[in-house]
């Protein structure tokens, strides 16, 4: 007999979650506790010594945030996963298991600003060395490897918008140089885009926005695939291959084989940074995805409605939306996201920077702020705001030049969005 | 047998199946992977018995190391080897002396020996390779998923309160048709390099 695999709307809704044992209840629960009763001495010394599975204390783990890890991990087609407080500590955690002073990552120019700050400027204090490739030249990231790098980040769908990455010849690079691939898949969430399919080792979100979904909750994570070959790495990566001096000389890869990337980002990163998620943020997301798919496939078909309305505009000089036959990364999109090229997209109106301004203005039913993914309708000038910290050049590189208008389309009517859109540019 | 991926229900019959199973290279040493999974098994009801002829006159858990499979003296279900590929031929040769043979060879995690699995299964045993037995049945059971671990299961039934020496239920639901496709990637790379 041959088992029925359960389909992806069936997986949103159920992994990780079962009826409580103790209670039965069928919602997940919300376990609001700092720390869990050991039922003896043994089986204190045997969780802290890592050989039995089970709840120590919130910072390490919790159970309402291990359904939401198991969920987001099965969407993903992942071995394990590890929630985090935020999209910005998944990417802390997951590179301080990869990386030691002096060493390098490579990273595409095309990522969203707070991102690019991130890496240029807070890592730089850690002595982890950013090096920048071009999203759309994939040679450019094979002429970045040197000996030092230890791996290799792009976005599936790049923020702000638009850009679809060929992630499958990404991956051949960063195959060959020996380095885990790290895909952010925030923008496109696993409905649309399942990067480890297409040969990433360790795909992170920000769950704030498409798997969260209702912009009320902070959080990250960082799902491990479970294909990077940390045994036959050498003495790269010590923190996965090393004995680790914090527990007596286990080696994480040995002793959890394909998922030890995830329990090194846990042991290692969120028990010694401390940016554990809050279980009543993850109980949210939790209820978000539950319904992940209507979602993103609504968000995609109002946005391809948008983006047409808006490429037929006479005031609107172009559109970034690769769901448009004519766009660029059209083909990428078929491939890489055939049921939608999300949500999130750009563009420029043919009166500049003072005409982006005043549209953001005059919009009634987009809300001007400073996040995607959630599902009201929002609306922001890059180049003001998210990318601001970064310099004319840089800006125009990462996608978000002056004239540059970002919306995140909602799930309210598309009539009601384009009537929106259509009172603001003629106002 | 195809050995780079597993259908869940394989694994489940011999982990439901088995009950005495003998552990080549088990280490009384607190960090080690093999004292992990022994004390693990133990645990959830498995009758474990230590082989290591380091170790003779010691026990682990209450039960005493003997040095080879040939000093048990009582039949087994299951061979589970803690050592590394080159070294599991010889302890194959042993299991297939046995009487009766076991039913199943296991290779943990890392170790990989295609001509010991081939002789074994023409013998009539079951093999699995590169798996950790603890892994597999914390992942079957669910318990695993405290970790964020992916169990690739799911069930809308509710379950019992794990206790210590409580044998778990294995029969949940299979994700991605029951084979662990996607966690083989790393081993099939290995072995066919581009």
């Amino acid at each position: 007999m041959t088992e029925r695999a359960p389909g992806f709307a069936t997986l949103a809704i159920h992994a990780g979650a079962q009826p409580d044992p103790t209670t039965g209840a069928r919602a997940t629960p919300i376990y609001q506790t700092t720390s869990f009763v050991f039922n003896d001495a043994d089986h204190a010394a045997s969780l802290f010594g890592l050989q039995a599975f089970g709840n120590i204390y919130t910072r390490i783990g919790n159970p309402t945030n291990a359904v939401l890890e198991e969920r987001v991990a099965a969407l993903e087609g992942g071995t394990a996963a590890l929630a985090v407080a935020s999209g910005h500590a998944a990417q802390v955690v997951a590179l301080q298991q990869l990386l030691s002073p002096g060493d390098e990552f490579i990273a595409a120019r095309k990522l969203y600003g707070g991102s690019i700050n991130q890496f240029t400027h807070s890592f730089k204090s850690f002595g982890w060395n950013v090096v920048w490739a071009d999203t759309d030249d994939v040679a450019s990231f094979e002429a970045a490897v040197s000996p030092r790098t230890k791996a290799i980040f792009i976005e599936s769908i790049a923020n702000p918008g638009g850009t679809i990455t060929d992630i499958e010849a990404v991956a051949q690079v960063a195959r060959k140089a020996g380095v885990p691939l790290i895909v952010d898949n925030t923008l496109a969430s696993p409905y649309l885009i399942r990067p480890i399919d297409h040969g990433a080792d360790i795909v992170l979100h920000s769950l704030t926005k498409f798997l969260g979904g209702h912009g009320n909750s902070i959080g990250g994570i960082i799902v491990d695939a479970g294909t990077f070959d940390w045994a036959g790495s050498g003495d790269k990566y010590p923190m996965l291959t090393q004995p680790r001096p914090e527990y007596h000389g286990i080696r994480l890869h040995e002793t959890f084989g394909n998922f030890a990337f995830a329990i090194a980002c846990r042991v290692l990163g969120l028990r010694d940074l401390g940016p554990a998620l809050s279980p009543f943020n993850a109980f949210l997301i939790l209820t978000g995805i539950e319904t992940l798919p209507l979602r993103v496939q609504k968000h995609s078909d109002n946005a391809k409605a948008v983006a047409e309305y808006l490429s037929r505009h006479p005031a609107v000089a172009a559109v970034n939306y690769a769901g448009l036959p004519e766009d660029k990364y059209h083909a990428l999109a078929r491939k890489y996201s055939p049921k939608g090229a999300g949500a999130v997209f750009t563009f420029s109106l043919k009166g500049g920077y003072d005409a982006g301004v005043k549209l953001v203005s005059n919009l009634k039913l987009f809300s001007h702020l400073a996040n995607v993914g959630d599902t009201r309708s929002l609306v922001i000038h890059p180049a003001s705001t998210t990318h601001s910290q970064l310099d004319d050049a840089s800006k125009i590189k990462a996608g978000a030049g002056p004239d540059i208008v970002r919306i995140s389309v909602g799930i309210e009517d598309k009539e009601d969005l384009i009537a929106d859109l259509e009172q603001a540019l003629s106002a | 047998m195809n050995h780079d991926t597993y259908p869940d229900d394989y694994i489940r019959g011999i982990l439901n199946g088995v009950k005495v199973i003998a552990m080549v290279g088990a280490s009384p040493s607190e960090i080690r992977p093999s004292f992990f999974a022994f004390k693990y098994l133990v645990q959830r009801g498995y009758d474990m018995i230590p082989v290591n002829p380091g170790h003779v006159g010691k026990s682990l858990m209450g039960r005493p190391f003997v040095a080879s499979l040939a000093d048990i003296g009582r039949p087994l279900d299951m061979v589970d080897i803690f050592r590394s590929s080159q070294h599991i031929m010889p302890v194959v040769d042993e299991a297939l002396k046995l009487s009766p043979l076991p039913k199943v060879i296991w290779m943990q995690l890392g170790a990989r020996d295609d001509a010991a699995a081939e002789k074994a299964e023409a013998a009539g045993m079951k093999v699995v390779m590169n798996r950790c037995p603890k892994i597999e049945y914390g992942r079957l059971s669910s318990e695993i998923s405290w970790m964020g671990v992916n169990s690739r299961t799911i069930s809308a039934k509710r379950a019992p309160i794990p206790t210590q020496g409580m044998r778990l239920s294995l029969n949940r639901t299979s994700v991605g048709g029951g084979t662990t496709a996607a966690a083989d990637r790393a081993a099939k790379d290995r072995s066919d390099p581009t």
